[in-house]
């Protein structure tokens, strides 16, 4: 009885055609908007599924762990690799690792794991929430009195925004590692002294805006991945259309959201 | 098995429905829907694919909102109630969903743990396994306990689902279809076990079919939907005396005549 659907048939009852699309469009920002209110209005009154969260964080951090392993090292590698030629112009190689970091931690770690995550978590919450939503599973909830939206939803946005920054701090790390690689093979750095000048030019600043950036990140792929499948469509295609949009409407939203908190960011340094 | 005689009380309706609408996009599917379910009555609804049956019984749970009429369940107007006690009201009705909606990421006994751990504060864990094991044991199916709901035949599933109902002790019960897509002996058992269910726990049921043998066994009383309204109620034989071409085909199939 309360969900996107009702109310988007009802608004679409009273007018023609024309105007359809751009209503549907503001009807979904409302939806969405009233999607986000509520999991705030439930997530953190008691009962806490505290047990459930945890499940769940888990499988968020397996479901991306090894691609974003993977994904890190070889972007940190390449990365590298690529900005050697051009500061070596210069004679300036020994700066590569404040590039390599500066790249990493700012931008480059918080982008990667968000991306990965929108496609590994973020499809599997919406077709997850979209077979149980068909299946009836989320009605059949709803009639014996618990609490579908707190159990499914609320424990899964959870879930995504603890643990995409730990994966980000993960994948920041890795990548690294893939800097170091290079920079070793190279110049024969050792680890501390590749560390000192990782290090060197982060400020605090940096840390917080990533930290903020990847809590963002999260919190977007959980509300997004669960917004589509909590109120995806009847039948097997609306499974489909659930993964599918969650993982599209995710990557969008983080790529908008990275550029609002780096201009954001500008303002503090 | 013949249906042992149960004792109606014609003066305590449970539920009570006067004018109810309910159309979606330009389609009224319910138009004007009366119909009393007693206390202790095993109420039968009947009407074709699409009539609207399963969206009747939603109502009643406050799944699917009416656009129109009066609906009140255990004495409580559903229009006006707030969350929670429209929370409290549906653990006191028990729901059987059509394709049975079992939770396939858990096991039977987790199933049947999640509406009774959810609703009932403090209970134990003694106390949850006892409980759990006589449902199980009410439908007979203890042996599946640690199975998972993929590893279920239909029949087994829908006697899960009805499982996972009557752990809250429901006072009322909404069958939608138990019987569908079963073959004739397991639909005999589920018949049974919602006769068994009504006098055991002392339930009100509607119970929704196609299927006139399910009908006859389990109903006190059926009602015919034929239009978006109840046109016909009353015994078995009652609703099935006539040559109404759209009552009498459903004899008939059933039947084979
Ligand atoms: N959520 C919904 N949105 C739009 N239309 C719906 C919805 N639920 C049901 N309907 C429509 O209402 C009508 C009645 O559906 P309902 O599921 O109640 O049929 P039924 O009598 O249970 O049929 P069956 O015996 O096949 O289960 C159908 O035409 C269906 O398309
Ligand atoms: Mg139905």
């Amino acid at each position: 009885m309360d969900t996107a659907e009702n109310t988007t048939v009802a608004i679409r009852k009273k007018n023609s055609k024309l105007k359809q699309s751009v209503l549907d469009f503001f009807v979904s920002l409302y939806n969405i908007n009233q999607f986000i209110l509520r999991f705030f209005k439930e997530a953190f009154v008691p009962p806490f599924e505290l047990k459930e969260v945890m499940r769940q964080c888990y499988e968020v951090g397996v479901r991306s762990f090894t691609l974003i392993s993977v994904t890190g090292f070889i972007v940190g590698l390449i990365f590298t690799k690529q900005s050697r030629p051009s500061l070596s112009q210069f004679g300036a190689e020994s700066w590569l690792p404040s590039l390599v970091s500066i790249a990493i931690m700012r931008a480059l770690a918080p982008l990667v794991t968000a991306l990965i995550a929108s496609g590994k978590v973020g499809s599997s919450i919406g077709a997850e929430l979209g077979s149980m939503r068909v299946t009836e599973q989320i009605d059949a909830m709803e009639v014996s009195g618990t609490k579908p939206f707190k159990y499914l939803v609320c424990t899964r946005v959870l879930a995504t925004t603890i643990t995409i920054p730990i994966l980000a701090t993960y994948t920041g790390f890795v990548g690294l590692v893939g800097g170091y690689l290079n920079v070793s093979m190279n110049e024969g750095t050792s680890w501390t002294a590749f560390m000192e000048q990782v290090f060197e030019p982060l400020a605090f600043t940096d840390f917080v805006a990533s930290l903020v950036k990847s809590i963002v990140f999260g919190f977007t792929i959980g509300i997004v991945g669960c917004y589509q499948g909590y109120n995806s469509n009847k039948g097997t295609e609306g499974v489909g259309k659930a993964a599918n949009g969650a993982v599209v409407t995710a990557m969008f939203l983080v790529f908008i959201e990275e550029i609002i908190i780096v201009q954001m960011t500008g303002w503090f340094r | 098995m013949e249906k042992a005689k149960v004792k109606v009380d014609h003066t305590n309706p449970v539920i009570s429905i006067r004018g109810l609408e309910k159309s979606f996009e330009d389609y009224a599917v319910l138009r004007g829907i009366d119909l009393d379910l007693y206390q202790g009555e095993n109420l039968v609804v009947l009407g074709r694919s699409g009539t609207g049956k399963s969206v009747l019984i939603k109502i009643i749970s406050g799944l699917l909102r009416p656009d129109k009429g009066e609906i009140t369940v255990l004495g409580k107007n559903i229009a006006h109630i707030t969350d929670r006690e429209l929370q409290e009201l549906r653990i006191r009705i028990g729901f059987s969903f059509q394709n049975s909606a079992l939770y396939d990421s858990m096991t039977v006994r987790k199933n049947l743990e999640f509406p009774l751990v959810r609703n009932r504060k403090g209970i134990t864990r003694k106390e949850i396994d006892t409980n759990v094991e006589t449902v199980l044991d009410a439908v007979g199916l203890s042996q599946t306990i640690n199975q998972m709901p993929s590893e279920l035949s239909g029949g087994q599933r829908k006697r899960i689902g009805i499982a996972r109902t009557l752990i809250l002790n429901p006072e009322i019960m909404l069958y939608d279809e138990p019987t569908a897509g079963l073959d004739p002996i397991t639909c005999i058992e589920i018949n049974d076990l919602i006769n068994e269910v009504q006098q055991r726990f002392n339930t009100s049921s509607i119970i929704i079919t196609h299927d006139l043998t399910c009908a006859k066994q389990t109903g006190d009383r059926i009602a015919m939907l034929l239009e978006g309204q109840f046109q016909r109620t009353g015994t078995f034989d009652e609703v099935f005396d006539t040559n109404d071409s759209r009552v009498k085909p459903f004899f008939d199939y059933n039947f084979i005549k």
